[in-house]
């Protein structure tokens, strides 16, 4: 396989199937992510927009198709998932920082552990990272003495520790109160401005409109339209996007 | 009696204690910190009872009401029995008095067995709790067989087995290892310890929510290193409660030791009731047994409660 160079799609997803049971949860879905690029992928519960992130580093196992980041396909069974992974970084709806580390210690964890990297170092890059995500000053709290948003940002500079190449955010704002939401969009407009590449999935359309290179609309496990924010919010086709944008908007 | 007795640090929940039996309010506390959780978000959802929570309250809870009863029975006992001696012997209080140097020798061994069974117990434990989680089919099944089985044999049973099938001795290489009966019986109460602990893992690393292993899966976590990073640390805590609970359980179940034959407190009691001949001995000696046993496990108990108190707030 010709080795993967910046002007292919960092993230290339043709045709994928996968069910749980008896329900078809992705049902041939492509798409392809450039570098830097932010896409936004939207459309209603249950449209399988969780699992396609979780499909993208592994955590769940696809049926059929093809995903290929930064040219590997991630469904191989040889696949290295630790070195993928170290590539891949997600965040939760539920952030899931873990509660017996205080947040300096859950942003060190992973690059000292997996990566084997000097203490003193991954230290003082965590520090930044806390500065950065605005958290400067909580480092020793632990995640219950947080506020959502704020649990929420060191879960982001968590996942940005292990420097990866692409972000996932797996509707990030859906758990907060109304009065931290921003503060975490905010966080993730920064990365995106810096060149981040990032897969949104999201509720907050306004969001999206404003950040998003690309915009997916997904129903029943497939793409039902996509494009510019522009043209996909003035202009979409397709009846049922129009349909759903009516109700949100 | 000694005035200042009540200044013994056993006792002092008994005296500070409302009219309130200590055992409920404190459930009725930890009830409402439970109904009415605090607003942070990283609450735990877990709306079943764990079964750690179950077994955490279901047994041995013991409270100041019990000691009440414990010691006006034993006074009570006391003076039937002195009613019904002979007028020429000795006093009931001077003779469990003249037996107690004796009979705390045995319950040192009831607490040294307890010690024992504990440490082997949990150490097996954890180890059998980690297989009932394990990926390979074979190594939970045995594991599950090995945790049902000795969870739900009787202990007795299990004793009688350490004391019929194990040898008198061990040879490891030169080395010699003496296996009393007390070691044995210990043995035996160690395999269902084991078993209990083994349980204990497994539903603490289950009440752990998914998303923990998702999170650390993502950060490129190895199995191994999310367990022991991050899934187990958390159970240690959520385990302790149980696990001194299970410790109060084993120490009352000690005196099983004293059927097959170990000078345990409860078979010396025995031996000094058979040394004695005096039938008005009978029920004093065993309160007096008893309140031993109670003075060791009520402070546990008491501690167990304000754990799992704390934990819950969390």
């Amino acid at each position: 396989m010709p080795a993967w160079t910046p002007d292919q799609p960092l993230i290339r997803i043709r045709d994928v199937h996968l069910s749980f049971g008896a329900v078809q949860v992705l049902n041939g879905i492509s798409l392809d992510v450039m570098k830097g690029d932010v896409i936004c992928i939207i459309g209603p519960s249950g449209a399988g927009k969780s699992t396609l992130l979780r499909c993208v580093n592994a955590l769940v196992p696809i049926d059929r198709g093809s995903i290929l980041v930064e040219g590997q396909e991630v469904h191989d069974a040889k696949l290295d998932k630790l070195a993928l992974r170290r590539k891949v970084g997600m965040v939760f709806q539920q952030y899931n920082l873990f509660p017996h580390r205080t947040a300096l210690d859950n942003v060190m964890m992973a690059p000292i552990h997996v990566l084997k990297r000097p203490r003193g170092e991954v230290e003082q890059e965590a520090r930044a990272l806390m500065r950065k995500v605005r958290l400067e000053g909580k480092e020793g709290s632990y995640p219950g003495e947080l506020s959502g948003g704020q649990q929420q940002r060191v879960a982001i500079a968590r996942s940005l520790a292990m420097q990866p190449d692409v972000m996932l955010f797996d509707e990030v704002t859906a758990a907060l109160d109304p009065e931290t939401v921003k503060e975490v969009l905010v966080t993730i407009r920064e990365l995106a401005e810096e060149g981040m590449t990032c897969m949104i999935v999201t509720h907050e359309m306004g969001f999206a409109r404003e950040i998003a290179d690309e915009i997916y609309f997904t129903d029943r496990g497939v793409v039902v339209e996509h494009g510019p924010p522009a043209e996909f919010f003035a202009h979409s086709r397709d009846p049922r996007t129009r349909q759903f944008l009516s109700q949100i908007l | 009696m000694i005035p200042n007795a009540t200044d013994l640090p056993v006792l002092k929940p008994f005296r500070l204690a409302s009219p309130l039996p200590g055992g409920e309010r404190s459930e009725r506390e930890a009830f409402r910190v439970r109904g009415f959780p605090r607003s942070h978000k990283f609450v735990i959802p877990s709306p079943r009872p764990s079964p750690l929570r179950a077994e955490g309250h279901g047994a041995l809870r013991i409270g100041p009401a019990y000691f009440l009863f414990l010691t006006s029975a034993l006074l009570l006992a006391v003076g039937i029995g002195q009613a019904a001696a002979a007028p020429a012997a000795p006093s009931i209080i001077a003779t469990l008095i003249k037996w107690t140097p004796l009979l705390a020798q045995g319950f040192a061994l009831n607490i040294a067995m307890s010690f024992i069974a504990m440490t082997i117990g949990t150490a097996l434990g954890f180890a059998l709790g980690l297989a009932l989680i394990s990926l390979h089919r074979p190594v939970r099944g045995v594991a599950w067989f090995l945790t049902e089985f000795f969870r739900n044999a009787p202990w007795l049973v299990l004793l009688f087995y350490c004391m019929l099938l194990l040898p008198f001795e061990l040879r490891i290489g030169d080395t010699i290892i003496p296996l009393p009966g007390w070691m044995k019986s210990t043995l035996g109460l160690s395999l269902a310890v084991m078993a209990n602990v083994a349980e204990l893992v497994r539903g603490a690393v289950n009440s752990i929510p998914f998303g923990q292993w998702e999170a650390a899966e993502a950060l490129a976590f190895s199995r191994m290193q999310t367990l022991r990073m991050v899934i187990l640390p958390q159970c240690i805590k959520r385990m302790t409660p149980p696990w001194m609970n299970l410790y109060a359980i084993l120490t009352v179940g000690t005196p099983l030791a004293s059927v097959v034959g170990v000078s345990e407190a409860m078979t010396l009691t025995g031996d000094i009731l058979a040394a004695e001949n005096r039938s008005e001995l009978l029920v004093p000696m065993y309160l007096y047994l008893l309140l031993w046993f109670f003075i060791y496990c009520y402070p546990i108990a008491r501690f167990t409660v304000s754990l799992e108190r704390r934990f819950q707030v969390r």
